[in-house]
């Protein structure tokens, strides 16, 4: 299923990261993930939650530019190799991946990638059909 | 002939906005005899003035028809400057009843004054101001033009009173209050500065307040360029019908020209101004219908005569009639000033080139800077545009895409490179009045 993930413009100078972070720690929200894509100019914050609208709605007033797009969890076993070949099979089938980034999460021997696809709902009737594991939200939070 | 904007709410007749429909052989006729009295008024009490004409072998009487106003010399701002305080007046303190001063930016400010006279003129260029923009007796109208040294203030607030609707002296400044007041009150009006009226439709968004679902209706702007890009966005995003105003202290402050429901223009109280474009260069007259710096001589203003006044705005007088039915002639929108130009790598820029550009990208808000630099003994420049809600993708290649757009958009117009970044939103500096667009470094 999909899972919302909330990305933060930050500009690329000394603090900027911790600004919205310390404010999501004053508002006692917890993240689940986190990861950052950074340009010359701009970063991207990425953060993947349970009180996402929470959250959204904290950055917002304090008057960060927050976006909401749709994110796909994903198990591969936690062994050399296990994220190839989930990789193989989704480029098999064609799914174009955007950007993807590990869960800070192992279960079972197993670990947690969330993938940006280009087209979220497609990539999870895909995964389905070709036996991938789709971590469900209440599973991750 | 009838006119709706000469009627108010109640249907009964509102004769403020009567000159501007004169025939224009009689409106001709008002500014010939008006021209003469102030060029006789000027060079009887101002001693600059006169030893200008001397040195020219004119006098008063060398005025015989309008045309012959290009034979006077120019007033440019630095003869403000030269005569601070008073060296322009033409009154005695005795009939002097207002004083107002210029912010100035540069040096010592521009003092100007008025006589009960001069106060009723301003009064009833205003009125007609507001009443070219729809507004009319029952309507509340939150001033948000800074009350003080400043004209707007105080001008837009004796014109609203003229016209007979209520006005709320807010004065500039405490956005959280003026957001109070527009809902409580069931303001209809509103006169800001663009620039602020856009901080404050943010930050009214912030709290949780739609514009459009307030009374507010019309919205008066001057005091800086705006473009109509801007209208069309306080259209959808604030519900409101914008209006622009123009006007300058040296000649009277708001009120010498002012849109009507046509948007076409801003139609020139005539029988109190008199326009003229010239050539920035060589000082020339230009025809009706050409582009050129506005000169402006006050046909009636007492205690300030200002003759052939050099107000450095680039505009076109627009002879057509316009479409509401006002004789008085209109000039187009300015949207630049010669002083605010800047030159780079030889080219002439307009910070409203600028403005141009970032609009013909979808969805991007006005709020930007322009910032000149030097590197290495070659000019830079670079445009700082903050995020918005509209464009912000968590994908970089997006982001990448937007910032190539908006720089390509610019590059296309100017015909130079500039750098453009993306930053953060409110990071660039919201002025409470005038939005200052340029920052040059260059001699940093």
């Amino acid at each position: 299923m999909k899972l919302p993930q909330l990305s933060v413009f930050l500009e690329n100078r000394p603090g900027s990261l911790a600004e919205p972070l310390r404010l999501l720690a004053d508002a006692r929200i917890n993240l689940v993930s986190i990861s950052l894509a950074d340009t010359e100019q701009f970063g991207i914050l990425r953060l993947v939650l349970k009180d996402w609208q929470a959250a959204k709605n904290v950055l917002e007033r304090d008057g960060w530019v927050v976006n909401v797009s749709d994110v796909v969890a994903v198990d591969v076993p936690d062994e050399p190799g296990g994220l190839v070949g989930m990789l193989d099979l989704l480029a098999a089938e064609g799914v174009n991946i955007e950007y993807m980034y590990a869960f800070c999460l192992r279960r079972n021997g197993r670990a947690v990638l969330i993938f940006r696809f280009e087209d979220p709902d497609a990539a999870i009737a895909t995964l389905a059909r070709v036996k991938l594991a789709v971590v469900a939200d209440n599973e991750l939070f | 002939m009838q006119h709706e904007l000469w009627n108010d709410a109640a249907g009964g007749f509102n004769p403020v906005s009567a000159p501007d429909y004169l025939p224009e052989a009689q409106l001709r006729e008002i500014q010939l005899r008006r021209l003469k009295a102030v060029v006789k008024r000027a060079y009887d009490n101002v001693p600059l003035f006169r030893s200008r004409l001397e040195e020219r072998d004119l006098t008063p009487d060398s005025i015989a028809t309008l045309a012959d106003v290009a034979k006077l010399p120019f007033t440019l701002k630095s003869d403000l400057r030269d005569t601070y305080p008073f060296g322009l007046f033409a009154s005695p303190m005795h009939d002097v009843v207002r004083l107002h001063a210029s912010s100035g930016t540069t040096g010592k400010p521009i003092v100007v004054a008025y006589t009960r006279e001069d106060l009723d003129v301003w009064s009833e260029v205003m009125a007609r101001t507001f009443a070219a923009a729809g507004l009319h007796r029952g309507d509340i109208v939150q001033n948000a033009f800074g009350y003080g040294l400043f004209t707007g203030g105080l001008g837009a607030h004796y014109g609203v009173e003229a016209l007979g609707a209520a006005v709320v002296p807010i004065s500039g400044g405490n956005t959280d209050r003026q957001i109070m007041v527009l809902r409580d009150f069931g303001v209809t009006a509103i006169c800001a500065t663009p620039s602020y009226f856009m901080h404050l439709a943010e930050k009214a968004m912030d709290m949780g307040v739609d514009l459009k679902d307030l009374p507010l209706r019309i919205g008066v702007f001057g005091a800086e360029p705006w473009s109509d890009a801007l209208r069309a966005r306080m259209l959808a995003d604030t519900g409101i019908q914008a209006f622009d105003i123009y006007g300058l202290s040296e000649i009277i402050g708001p009120g010498v020209a002012g849109e009507c429901q046509q948007h076409e223009g801003l139609h020139v109280f005539e029988d109190h101004f008199l326009p003229e474009i010239i050539d920035p260069v060589t000082g020339e007259p230009l025809p009706d219908g050409e582009e050129g710096e506005l000169v402006l001589t006050t046909l009636s203003k007492k205690a300030m005569p200002m003759i052939r006044y050099r107000t450095r705005d680039i505009t076109t007088i627009l002879p057509e009639r316009c479409g509401c039915g006002r004789t008085v002639r209109r000039i187009r929108r300015i949207s630049r000033r010669s002083d605010d130009m800047f030159i780079i790598r030889g080219v002439n820029v307009f910070p409203s080139q600028v403005e141009a550009a970032l609009f013909s990208v979808e969805g991007t808000l006005p709020h930007y800077q322009i910032i000149l630099s030097r590197d290495h003994g070659l000019d830079q420049m670079s445009v700082e545009v903050e995020v918005t809600p509209d464009v912000f993708s968590d994908k970089v290649r997006a982001m990448e895409v937007v910032r190539a757009r908006l720089a390509h958009a610019i590059e296309h117009i100017l015909g130079i490179r500039v750098g453009l970044r993306l930053v953060g939103p409110h990071t660039i500096p919201r002025s409470e009045g005038k939005a200052k667009r340029v920052v040059d470094r260059r001699n940093d």
